[in-house]
């Protein structure tokens, strides 16, 4: 046995070169030479080395034995009792990772470096002895069938051999793959991903061997070169991730929750980039280059009336001018089928992006929703209360000397609210009262809502009467009233639902669920009143106040046609032109009447609406945080109190609010991106210089929270938020598709009844007919009906599902319980 | 060239690191002691960093645990650190590393008499040191056996590693704060 261990010990030593001693026992290893090799194969007994072949491996089984730092001198006998305790150990320092490869692997190091037949076998729970029966008998096997160092004793390999080798080596790579994820030292890890790296390449080499071995060989080869790309491409998203440094900033000095907000506003500027890509580059890019250029047809010339304006700022501030008139907006596009040389198709396109970003937004954020909903476990509040605290309470990521004092603060303070809590009951308070006040505030609140609701109705009729009398008579604040109103109750509102919840006197995180739910319904009212007092307006815009909207469209394409032939008639001097003879006249397409376009009035508004939201929170932050702050430090000398510890003192980061504001500010954009191609690139840079702004806001001006608790929970509330003003968001952009003919004389649909009938008409066009008749027999009703069936019986079934899941769930929750209470 | 091309790849085999993080790291950590490590480390050179040094980072500095944390993840046990360490703790502390992976480390950190076992005595430690002393010791204790009410499965009177992960698996926040940005 003393011999054994000192061969254990030299042909450790043959080891890789980096590895030091990485077992306890600290022994030394040096580069491996030949003579191991040789060694090993006379240790044959007991050790049931493998050959030449795995030399290497051999020599990193022994190196992981080694770690044990026990006696080796049990190779075979001893390593029962070794092998299981150690076993045990590692299992359970491993037992989390998922990969049981590398635990066999280092446990079996104790059995001897087996080839990994061996450690297949003893995943099962096989006698250890026939374990090392087999073990030989295979170890003979493999010994004379793959070949040693040189591939020239080539024995046939058996099939079976070969998929058991196949199996090994895509073990190998897994581990390598996981080799990242296990609770190693990092020499360990590198000596085992060298020893696997190794294994692999020898093997794949020898599994090349019978049929199928040129594709074998290019196969792996693929697999290299997309492994190498997956790595390049990996690093170079984490190199293009922007503004990381800003937020381990805010992060070390305000903690995680407030750095929350910012890594939430860059996941959105990423989505938000890509909403710009297919927009710009699909869409505005090709009418840009390809599509007829500005002055040429009378939807893409500013009128004669309104020439003379056009250029001025105040009028290219509104969007209104040559900002109207360009590929920013709808109205702009022609209804060409196919534009240029590359005969781009770009009604479809549009159409298509229309209905892209609406997909893709879809699916990033439920595929957000289902990996944070991974992550959350989702366990129950009160049944690790005390653990939790202790053990989750610091934040790592604090890095300033202030903010850990505010965090201990706390810390200390939630403890001993903790402990008081459970050692007295609480005190039956006064329950009537409280509800009383509870009621009273819900009144409040929806007194609340609804003024503020009735407050923008008001304010869009009255902008429509300023419309229909001429914007020309009124200041600037009639003429942004709207926006300006909206604005400001989604600043003042929140406020006045915070001082209405100090009535209520909930626990803080119920009483923030019902703030943001109030918060939510505020800005939900307020965007909804909004559209339907414009779609009103849209209505009113013919004069004729007709309650249908459709029938009321027509007709005024009716009026407007009829005056354009009119107006045609009238150049001819009198006659009206029969046929197409008469040559046609030149017209500058500036002096042609133009008839309503819809759209674009709709693009517009939510552009103004964007921006005007923009200015106002720059502004409140300007003005709230920042003014707040030098006045509070500068009068602090020269006030009868002192300002920084009581009213107002410096603000604190408002969490909830800004990630609503953030929430409904991209509702918007995703309800008027449809008409306005440009505004998620107004999106974009809105985003851009928010990032900046708020972060130099937040680190001049705010300081870290008292009571800080966390609403970490909220993460999944906020993305659950999401989808619900995304689905809402689209619900126009459909309905407009679906139902509403589009403007006859402005955009890429006009001319068309319905929206929707560019994609009928690619499909006659540039498909082949046996496709359409596809498309025909797919839509049809018959088809389409039991298909729904078909998805509504699936969720109900995987709800069952889920449902005995949790039940089963609880169950053993419960036996838990019953097992510690014995 | 302070490593060479398999050298990079090892380390992003067996960190979370891309290359351009772990060349970062690299200077994070020779920023520490310049005169103590080489700028050529492809002949990994032995160079252990004291444990002073390490804690005088401004990511650990303001940490109350930065002393076992270093200690964790040293070779030698003392908190004095080599290069292999420095990644291997950061990689385990950045936010890509899986959840059990990080409940592993957590429960090694916080068991301070490394008996593989949070007993009452490291609970107490804990608790002192994130209160900084200011609770009494009745509180104290009170603190401590209400965790071992609630965590201990195996009713031995101390967490072991099945029951400290099995607690620390559900707490939503445990991902988000044994995180540290580097």
């Amino acid at each position: 046995d003393g011999s054994d261990v000192d061969n254990e010990e030299s042909s450790a030593a043959e080891n890789d070169d980096n590895v030091k001693g990485t077992d306890k026992g600290g022994k030394k290893t040096t580069p491996r030479t030949r003579r191991g090799r040789g060694r090993g194969r006379g240790r044959h007994g007991g050790e049931e080395d493998e050959e030449d072949e795995d030399g290497t491996r051999r020599a990193g089984h022994r190196r992981n034995r080694n770690r044990r730092g026990r006696g080796r001198a049990a190779e075979n006998e001893g390593n029962d009792s070794d092998g299981g305790a150690e076993k045990d150990r590692k299992n359970q320092t491993n037992q989390k990772s998922k990969e049981d490869d590398g635990d066999e692997e280092d446990e079996k190091g104790g059995r001897s470096g087996k080839g990994k037949n061996e450690k297949k076998q003893d995943k099962k729970p096989d006698k250890k002895g026939k374990k090392e029966k087999a073990n030989k008998k295979k170890k003979d096997k493999k010994k004379s069938a793959s070949g040693s160092d040189s591939d020239s004793e080539e024995e046939p390999i058996t099939e079976e051999e070969l998929a058991k080798l196949k199996e090994e080596v895509e073990e190998k790579k897994k581990l390598i793959a996981t080799l990242r994820n296990k609770p190693w030292k990092m020499k360990k890890k590198l000596s085992v991903l060298k020893e696997a790296q190794l294994f692999v390449e020898k093997f794949e080499g020898a599994l090349g061997k019978g049929k199928g071995k040129k594709f074998y060989a290019y196969k792996v080869m693929m697999t290299k070169k997309w492994m190498k790309f997956q790595r390049d491409f990996e690093n170079f998203k984490t190199a293009c991730i922007p503004w990381e440094m800003k937020i381990k900033e805010i992060e070390s000095h305000f903690g995680s929750s407030v750095a929350s907000y910012f890594i939430f506003l860059r996941w959105m500027y990423g989505i938000n980039m890509i909403l710009f890509g297919l927009t710009f580059g699909l869409v505005m890019v090709p009418e840009a280059l390809m599509g007829k250029p500005y002055g040429s047809l009378p939807r893409k010339t500013v009128p004669r009336a309104e020439e003379a304006t056009a250029m001025n700022f105040a009028t290219l501030w509104d969007f209104s001018g040559f900002a109207q008139y360009s590929v920013l907006f709808y109205g702009y596009y022609n209804n060409q089928r196919t534009i240029g040389w590359l005969k781009f198709r770009m009604p479809l396109s549009y159409f298509l992006v229309g209905v892209g970003t609406i997909g893709y937004s879809f699916m990033i954020v439920i595929r957000t929703m289902a990996k944070n909903a991974n992550d959350d476990g989702g366990g129950d509040d009160t049944s690790f209360n005390f653990s939790w605290k202790m053990f989750t309470s610091w934040d790592y990521l604090i890095g300033n000397p202030e903010t850990a004092d505010n965090k201990f603060a706390s810390i200390t303070t939630s403890f001993k609210e903790a402990i008081v809590e459970e050692q007295e009951s609480r005190k039956e308070e006064n329950i009537h009262l409280t509800r009383f006040l509870r009621v009273l505030a819900n009144f409040l609140a929806l007194c609340t809502l609804a003024g503020s609701g009735y407050l923008i109705f008001f304010v869009v009729r009255r902008s429509q009467k300023f419309a229909l009398e001429g914007l020309e008579n009124y200041g600037w604040w009639e003429r942004n009233e709207v926006n300006m109103v909206m604005s400001l109750l989604g600043m003042f509102c929140p406020t006045l639902f915070d001082v209405i919840s100090s009535l209520e006197n909930y626990h803080p995180r119920i009483a923030l669920r019902w703030q943001l739910g109030r918060i939510f319904a505020l800005f939900l009212g307020n965007l909804y009143t909004f559209i339907i007092a414009l779609m009103d307006e849209i209505n009113l815009k013919a004069r004729y106040l007709l309650p249908f909207t459709i029938f009321n469209m027509y007709l005024e394409e009716k009026i407007v046609k009829y005056n354009m032939t009119i107006w045609e008639a009238s150049l001819y001097n009198g006659t009206i032109p029969e046929n197409s003879t008469a040559p046609p006249i030149e017209v500058d397409p500036a002096d042609v009447p133009r008839g309503p376009c819809w759209e674009t009035m709709v693009g517009q508004e939510f552009v103004r609406l964007t921006v005007s939201d923009t200015m106002t929170t720059y502004i409140t932050i300007l003005i709230g945080d920042f003014l707040r702050a030098v006045f509070v430090r500068f009068f602090n000398y020269c006030w009868c109190w002192d300002l920084e510890y009581g009213f107002p003192s410096y603000s604190e980061f408002d969490i909830s609010g800004n990630v609503l504001g953030l929430i409904f500010n991209q509702g918007m954009i995703w309800m008027g991106s449809f008409y306005a191609p440009c505004l998620p690139a107004i999106n974009v840079f809105r985003l851009h210089t928010s990032m900046y702004l708020q972060c130099w806001a937040v680190m001049c001006c705010n300081v870290p929270q008292e009571r800080v608790f966390k609403a970490s929970r909220s993460n999944n509330f906020y993305m659950a938020m999401l989808l619900f003003i995304l689905f809402l968001s689209t619900l126009p952009a459909v309905y407009t598709i679906v139902s509403i003919p589009p403007s006859f004389d402005c955009g890429p649909f006009s001319g068309k009844t319905r929206m929707f009938e560019v994609i009928s008409e690619t499909l006659e066009h540039d498909f082949p007919s046996w496709f359409g008749k596809v498309f025909g027999y797919a839509s049809n009703p018959g088809l389409i009906l039991p298909f729904i069936l078909l998805m509504v019986l699936s969720i109900y079934y995987l709800n069952a599902t889920s449902k005995s899941y949790k039940e089963a769930n609880l169950e053993l929750k419960k036996k838990l319980q019953s097992v510690r209470n014995r | 060239t302070i490593f060479t091309p398999e050298q990079l790849d090892a380390y992003q085999d067996c960190t979370f690191f891309t290359r351009k993080e772990i060349l970062r790291l690299f200077y994070r950590y020779r920023d520490l002691a310049p005169q103590l490590v080489p700028l050529d480390y492809t002949d990994k050179p032995d160079v252990t960093l004291p444990y002073e040094l390490i804690g005088s980072m401004p990511e650990l500095k303001d940490n109350p645990f930065r002393q076992r944390i270093a200690e964790v993840f040293s070779e030698d046990g003392d908190g004095n650190m080599t290069l292999d360490d420095f990644l291997d703790m950061f990689s385990v502390l950045s936010e890509m590393a899986p959840r059990d992976l990080k409940a592993y480390y957590a429960f090694k950190i916080y068991d301070f008499n490394n008996d593989d076992y949070i007993c009452k005595s490291d609970l107490e430690k804990t608790v002192n040191k994130l209160t900084r002393n200011e609770l009494t010791p009745e509180e104290v204790s009170l603190v401590c056996d209400k965790v071992i009410y609630e965590a201990d499965v195996d009713n031995d009177g101390k967490l072991s590693l099945e029951d400290f992960q099995h607690m620390i698996v559900r707490a939503p926040d445990f991902l988000s704060t044994f995180h540290i940005r580097i």
